[in-house]
């Protein structure tokens, strides 16, 4: 399939140049570009929701039971289940389909129309993400879902990116595993709208819950203190950025077993409600600039390193990096002058 | 000792080690299959800490290590069961009737994959799939039909089934009633290990715990109606086939048989009155050695168990009894005919090792179900060894080579580790632990490396399967093929169907109702099971009930 | 960026035997492809539908079930009723599989069978030598 054919398949509800269009993006094919540039106007309707937590939390049960949640209030829904990949071999296992409750469970997500499901490799990179994963939501949003989850890949390491594709973030997490450790660590207390504490069932949900109400109800000064005392995490922490996002907002602690299918329903209606919330309140519109402006730098960045490489003589200057024979902001300053320059010419 | 010791020191310096030098090795280390590294030779130090009465004893003396009868096979030879079923309860029903009369002693019965779910053939799910591993079997119908001719008083059936097993005994409890013969007096086994599915064989349908209740109230109804019926064979078979190592199938076993025993007592069961009717099902795979200290070892940790841990009382609760099945998994598609002496190899070492009964693969099952020809050849595999080889006129006769008392320890040692660390998993309680291990993966993972690492052994060339690395051959098979009547789906829904429309539909909503109310309340499924058989409800819509009230279980992937 | 292999290895029917589909998707995978696994107990519609969604290069089919003439048609046919091309995929059978069976399978479209012993390293170098080809035919 070229790329207006994708496009023309994609828009007109064709499965298949959905699925293709993905392959094409994730693997930054030639057409990728030309894709996206044709869907863009046609996003910025889903409502992207994030989920993100420890492995074995139960993160893809409770996006399977929301699925069937939202599909029950009429709405289209796609899912993206990252699952690490190894930087080595470049193989990965995604394995997060297999929740997805089937004719096994006497359900039809698997092949229920208003579904799609697409596992991603995280290919190595950090921060919880596939490289592309913006650019497939919106490939899903302009197809026309109305929810769309992203589950991160779980790895136990901070997935904090998640913020920066999700108009509602959704932390899961779990009794019973260390319960300080979690709350605690990296950006886990800043990134949430939501909070989960699923397999509720299991002994000591409550302190989770009591513990993750506490910590929400401190300011930001303090969280500050306790995260340098519990080395919790990066400069990103601390810029303070993160409490402005969600203002006025203060993030519900839900308790589920989503095995079981409890309190699925107030978790899907606290995940609209942050919603109507972000839409009043103008915050969505200030998310959705910051995405959109760290987007366009980083494609802008991008293409000047692309014409940095075609276009200048950065060899030499390597060369006489090596050699001592600069300094490293003289040889930028002389490459950005030479891009300008030659930029125009063919 | 010191002069063995002195003797050994000097064999190795001048008589092995220039042996060695002039000759060499085949290979730098050698190792069990479960990976044991083992030495050159054994001798009377290596087995100097075993104590003989203490560790080894006699037959039918605790802690049975050479076997649970005083004179084993010189009184009856174990009972040769050979698994089969497949198509309708007709042609199953057919297939018996042969084995019965080639000499066969007990039947087992396969049933195809849509009963062992629990699942009806006219459900969607059950397409394609009706009657072709095994008998379909939906109603008390099929039962009539499966069993008709066949005396329940003289035979023992043994099932294998799990997720279903309450209602499989109670058809088969029905069908005595019809033929007059007291419950009381049934003979047979349902597999109802449903700990072993959620590690290895994956026939899974309800969550952990809802799935041991139901087996404990199994337990507590069967001691009370049919107590001569083994109401569970703790299986370390399929934990096998999944690839796990012969330890790894010993000690998760044990483990597994312990956290029925703790969920039992936790009900109040007396201990002495189920321990008689509980019994295990092991593989028999090609390390001969190995396989037979791991029957000698299960026996001795059973008894010690019993006995120390949980208190039994009377000595033939300390006897672990077992049926043991073949490798499958070492059949090879390739040269079939070599599965013949694989399979006869496995079921040398499963007598040696003291097996209550056995059954024998037949050579073609890696193709496809065994032809009666195949089937045929596996039978006699056993009788050959029972009336020609003469084994079996010796009780134990392996006990006291320094090799397989070596090894029956160390196997038992290693499995103790395992136990322990499960143990610790559940803080004290074997219980906790297993259903621990299986909600953490502990054991599917320690299956899913055992069976990767013996991949990676094939796929190297450091594992030889004779006919598949090595010795390979270009050849054109011809097997003789088992087909399953591709019509057979469509008669059994149609006989569903007409079951449905004749029988009282009233009386089966009522006993339905009853079994939901029993599951609600937490009482014991087995009367209402009983009842809604009796009235000829299917299996998927006593399933469905369970269903509805316990949920379904999805199993974590840890590959 | 080279495109990554897919494979969906689906295992579709009752039978509950995962040792060879586990051990096959923990291979590819570690052989640097990208493996998606269905999990157990997979309908026919429901394994093709997550082919085309999963826009994959290879199906691999594990069964033991012996219902491989009712459920592998089904599958390839119904890939192509959610708009997939089985033409441009590999499909592949993996199981206890007869031999009459393996040549009914492959005039219903699989591209090979592999019985059970097969090396793994066969299958990698199956997909790695025919998908090329595959694709050059779309």
């Amino acid at each position: 399939m070229n790329a207006e054919e994708v496009v023309e398949g994609l828009l007109s509800g064709n499965r298949r140049a959905l699925a293709r269009a993905i392959t094409y993006v994730e693997n930054e094919y030639p057409e990728s570009k030309e894709i996206m540039k044709h869907i863009f106007p046609k996003t910025g309707r889903a409502h992207v929701v994030g989920l993100t937590g420890f492995p074995g939390v139960g993160k893809s049960t409770l996006v399977s039971k929301l699925t069937e949640e939202f599909r029950r209030r009429g709405k289209k829904v796609g899912i993206i289940a990252i699952d690490p990949g190894s930087p080595f071999t470049g193989g990965a296992l995604l394995g997060d389909r297999l929740r997805l409750d089937g004719m096994d469970s006497r359900k039809a997500l698997w092949t229920d129309p208003g579904i799609f499901f697409r596992s991603m490799s995280s290919r190595g990179r950090a921060g919880g993400l596939a490289a592309k994963t913006g650019d497939v939501v919106r490939l899903l949003d302009a197809f026309g879902f109305d929810v769309i989850l992203v589950e991160t890949v779980g790895a136990g390491q901070s997935e904090v990116d998640i913020i920066e594709v999700a108009d509602t973030s959704v932390v899961v997490m779990m009794p019973e595993t260390g319960d300080e450790i979690q709350v605690n660590k990296a950006g886990i207390l800043e990134i949430g709208d939501i909070y989960v504490v699923n397999k509720a069932d299991l002994g000591g949900a409550e302190k989770v819950e009591r513990w993750l109400k506490y910590m929400l109800s401190l300011d930001e000064e303090s969280v500050q203190m306790l995260s340098q005392m519990t080395h919790a995490d990066e400069a990103k922490v601390a810029s303070g950025e993160f409490f402005e996002r969600r203002k006025g907002w203060s993030p519900p602690v839900i308790k589920t077993v989503a095995d079981r299918g409890e309190g699925i329903k107030k978790l899907a209606d606290a995940i609209e409600e942050h919603f109507e919330y972000m839409k009043k309140s103008g915050l969505i519109e200030k998310r959705r600039r910051e995405r959109v402006k760290r987007e366009l730098f980083e494609i802008v960045m991008n293409d000047v390193i692309k014409l940095v490489k075609e276009k200048t003589n950065y060899r030499d200057l390597i060369m006489k990096l090596l050699k001592g024979e600069t300094d490293p902001y003289t040889a930028a300053e002389q490459i950005v002058e030479e891009v300008i320059q030659n930029a125009g010419k063919g | 000792m010191t002069n063995i010791n002195e003797k050994r020191k000097e064999w190795e310096e001048k008589c092995l080690k220039p042996w060695l030098q002039k000759a060499g090795q085949r290979e730098e280390k050698f190792e069990t299959l479960s990976g044991i590294e083992v030495k050159t030779v054994y001798d009377p130090e290596d087995i100097e800490h075993i104590d003989y009465i203490r560790d080894i004893g006699y037959p039918g003396e605790f802690p049975y290590t050479r076997g649970v009868y005083p004179n084993m096979y010189r009184g009856r030879l174990w009972t040769m069961r050979q698994f089969s079923g497949f198509g309708t309860a007709e042609d199953t029903n057919r297939r018996w009737k042969m084995l019965l009369e080639e000499g066969e002693t007990g039947l087992s019965t396969a049933f195809d994959f849509p009963t062992l779910m629990g699942v009806d053939s006219d459900d969607p799910l059950a397409d394609g799939e009706v009657g072709k591993v095994g008998v379909a079997v939906d109603t008390l119908k099929d039962f009539e039909i499966l069993f008709d001719g066949i005396p329940l008083d003289q035979v023992s059936t043994s099932f294998t089934i799990n997720p279903p097993a309450g209602i499989i005994l109670a058809m088969y409890v029905a069908i005595a009633e019809k033929q007059g013969v007291p419950k009381e007096k049934i003979r047979g086994t349902i597999q109802n290990d449903m700990l072993k599915e959620f590690h290895a064989q994956n026939t899974l349908v309800l969550p952990p715990e809802p799935s041991l209740k139901i087996i404990v109230d199994i337990f507590e109804w069967g001691i009370e109606h049919v107590p001569k019926f083994n109401l569970i064979s703790i299986s370390g078979y399929h934990i096998r086939e999944a690839g796990s190592t012969a330890v790894q199938e010993l000690a998760f076993t044990i483990a597994d048989g312990m956290a029925y025993v703790e969920a039992a007592m936790e009900r109040g069961i007396d201990i002495d009155r189920l321990a008689p009717q509980l019994s295990f099902f092991f593989n028999s795979h090609n390390d001969f050695f190995e396989e037979i200290a791991k029957f000698r070892a299960a026996r001795r940790m059973w008894a010690k168990i019993m006995r120390d841990e949980y208190g039994a009382k009377n000595p033939r609760s300390w006897w672990l009894k077992f049926h043991t099945q073949t490798a499958g998994c070492s059949l090879t598609a390739q040269q079939p005919l070599n599965n013949v002496v694989r399979t006869t190899i496995q079921a040398m070492a499963a007598v040696l090792g003291g097996t209550q009964s056995l059954h024998t693969n037949s050579f073609d099952e890696a193709w496809a179900l065994p032809s009666e020809e195949a089937v045929r050849v596996a039978l006699r595999t056993q009788q050959i060894i029972a009336y020609e080889s003469g084994i079996p006129n010796v009780v134990d006769p392996l006990a006291g080579s320094y090799y397989v008392e070596w090894l029956t320890d160390k196997m038992e040692k290693l499995a103790w580790k395992y136990i322990e660390d499960i143990r610790k998993m559940g803080d004290g309680s074997m219980l906790r632990g297993v259903l621990r291990g299986i909600e953490n993966g502990f054991f599917v993972r320690e299956i899913s490396d055992a069976a990767a690492r013996y991949q990676r052994e094939i796929e190297e060339g450091k594992r030889i399967v004779v006919g598949v690395n090595k010795f390979t051959i270009e050849e054109e098979l011809k097997i003789p093929i088992l087909k399953v009547d591709p019509e057979v789906q469509r008669r059994q829904i149609e006989r569903l169907r007409k079951v449905k429309a004749e029988r009282d539909n009233e009386a089966v909503k009522v006993a339905l109702d009853w079994l939901r109310s029993a599951a609600e309340n937490d009482e014991n499924v087995m009367p209402p099971i009983m009842e809604a058989v009796k009235c000829y409800a299917s299996i998927g819509e006593i399933m469905g009930v369970l269903k509805e009230v316990y949920g379904t279980y999805k199993k974590p992937i840890i590959i | 960026m080279e495109k990554k292999i897919r494979v969906l290895v689906a295992k579709v029917g009752l039978d509950g035997h995962d040792r060879g589909a586990k051990v096959l998707a923990r291979f590819l995978r570690d052989s640097g492809f990208e493996v998606i696994y269905t999990g157990l107990h997979r309908t026919p519609q429901e394994v093709a539908m997550a082919a085309v969604d999963e826009d994959v290069d290879v199906v691999g089919i594990s069964l033991h079930s012996g219902a491989h003439l009712a459920l592998v048609p089904k599958v390839v046919n119904y890939i192509r009723e959610y708009g997939g091309n089985p033409d441009e995929m590999l499909i592949l059978v993996g199981g206890v599989i007869p031999t009459d069976d393996i040549v009914e399978l492959k005039k219903m479209g699989v591209d090979e069978v592999f019985i059970p012993g097969t090396p793994i390293s066969e299958i990698v170098e199956f997909i790695k030598k025919k998908l090329p080809e595959k694709r050059k035919k779309k």
